[in-house]
């Protein structure tokens, strides 16, 4: 199975969920994301979540997940977009372990609420801290841009 | 005659500063008389932000960063991050860096895994002698990293477009010896453990991770292998010039901490096959390319490499600024114990030390 072949899967079993296209996956509707990755791991065999974070693009946060699959030796990029207003998107623990501490880091560091999570707590930063660091909106003492010469 | 013990479950802190965590882990361990009923890491203690400072940077300036990741094979988090870098800037070092790269890296593993096994040994109760015979072989590949580039443990040698300093004859020379001797070394270090009976009854049957366990978990490394699943990035998406090598995968069959230390010390010999191999074939010519100083990427990009502990993953997104927009580094030791608590579950406090300590985790790289 190639990235072509998986997104004509992903299209054909969930009609409507991919709404865009990427040079190493696809960008998944928040709707369906829950059934699509469900997929991923029940019938097309992508074993390991290999990594799981997050972009802050201002008005939205993109939530991206590298799943590999070791039975087609392929990996592929998904990504949920989420709107500020609404930073919930389903857990996907029950699926794959790994997925536990990456989503507390991605709760602690950008404030994204999983689903379903069993324990969603700050993972890097103390508890009770309200904000986010890596939010682009975030204003730090520390965080200075370095003059580039 | 039969005694009736009323007992109780107790929390126990291990640890942020204990001698068998390998760092400032505080693991939270909720204990039936011996046995460990449930166990719940906090992590953090090392946090320093630096994927927040990565913002704030160019890469350029990022790449001395990569070296406290890892601080034990920081070799391999600068290749890493520069051959991201290298991907998203469509960048190719010179032939002779990508040989000088792939010996540095593996003489890094090789320093790397001789910590594992000697602290590992040293929490099983082998107090001195592993971790000094350790000490002093790897003492010899940081000197060697001494005379590259100046430094014995945050290397910045591993650059954008190359490598900071050329091989000289000198160097070469003390590589080749070294080739030699460590060679007949590790043979040491069979009859010192891997053929000690105490250190196997000990370790045998510890930690089992089973191949599905792993995948689960996105557990990587030896610590995967050790489960039997044949996968190396080197050999599965080679990178560098490694599809030039001749070079084995050696895998575990049980997934104990026994499997865990076996499969290092076959990695060691298998790097010293591939850095043999290198050394005889550097090509001569620059050991940098010709690039600019100042970088605008755009678009993103995954790049996963074999560090000594697993898959060190950047993720890089540009958006044509010198500064890059995203930089997320998914760390090998991070996904290896976030298996922890699974994995110790049920076992005495004295084989939790024997599990975490086969698992060998950073924390510098954990907190990052």
């Amino acid at each position: 199975m190639d990235l072509a072949a998986l997104v004509q899967e992903l299209q054909a079993s969930i009609p409507g969920a991919v709404i865009e296209s990427l040079p190493t996956g696809v960008v998944i509707k928040k709707e369906d994301a829950a059934k699509a990755f469900s997929l991923l791991k029940n019938e097309l065999s992508f074993e390991s979540l290999q990594c799981l974070t997050a972009v802050d693009r201002k008005e939205t946060i993109e939530v991206v997940y590298h799943v590999y699959s070791f039975t087609h030796r392929l990996m592929a990029t998904l990504k949920v977009v989420l709107p500020m207003d609404d930073l919930n998107v389903a857990s996907v623990t029950g699926l794959w372990s790994s997925a536990d501490w990456f989503e507390r880091e991605v709760y602690d560091l950008f404030g994204v609420r999983f689903e379903g999570h069993p324990d969603l707590r700050r993972i890097l930063n103390p508890d009770g801290w309200t904000d986010h660091p890596l939010r682009k909106d975030f204003k730090g003492a520390g965080v200075v841009p370095k003059p580039v010469k | 005659m039969k005694t009736t013990m009323v007992t109780e479950e107790l929390i126990v802190n291990m640890g942020p500063q204990h001698p068998s965590t390998h760092g400032v882990l505080y693991l939270e361990l909720k204990l039936n008389g011996e046995i460990i009923t449930d166990c719940r890491p906090h992590i953090g203690y090392l946090h320093r932000s630096i994927e927040k400072i990565a913002e704030n940077r160019s890469l350029v300036q990022f790449v001395p960063f990569t070296d406290r990741l890892d601080y034990l094979a920081s070799m391999n988090d600068n290749l890493g991050f520069c051959l991201a870098a290298e991907k998203l800037l469509q960048l190719e070092a010179p032939a002779r860096a990508q040989y000088l790269r792939v010996i540095v890296a593996e003489l890094n593993r090789i320093a790397s895994h001789l910590l594992a096994i000697s602290t590992f040994a040293q929490d099983l109760g082998a107090y001195a002698t592993p971790l000094f015979f350790a000490m002093r072989d790897r003492q010899k590949v940081v000197q060697i990293f001494d005379e590259l580039c100046g430094q014995r443990l945050t290397y910045n040698y591993i650059r954008i477009g190359g490598v900071a300093g050329d091989l000289t004859p000198d160097i070469a020379r003390t590589i080749n010896e070294f080739v030699l001797y460590f060679r007949k070394m590790i043979n040491d270090y069979d009859d010192l453990l891997t053929h000690n009976i105490i250190f196997k009854v000990r370790s045998k049957g510890i930690g089992i991770i089973s191949k599905e366990f792993a995948l689960d978990y996105a557990v990587t490394g030896p610590s995967l292998r050790a489960s039997g699943v044949k996968w190396d990035v080197r050999k599965d998406e080679p990178y560098l010039v490694y599809d030039k090598f001749d070079f084995d995968v050696p895998v575990g069959a049980n997934g104990d901490a026994w499997d865990r230390y076996s499969v290092r010390i076959q990695e060691m010999r298998e790097s010293l096959r591939i850095i043999e191999q290198a050394m005889g074939a550097i090509p001569e010519g620059d050991p940098v390319a010709k690039v600019n100083k100042v970088f605008r990427p755009s678009g993103e990009v995954y790049m996963r490499t074999e560090s000594p502990r697993g898959d060190l993953g950047f993720y890089i997104v540009g958006t044509g600024d010198v500064f890059p927009y995203r930089l997320k580094i998914r760390t090998p030791s991070f996904s290896n114990i976030a298996a922890l608590p699974a994995l110790i579950k049920g076992l005495n406090v004295s084989d939790a030390v024997c599990a975490l300590g086969s698992l060998d985790i950073v924390m510098g790289e954990i907190d990052r």
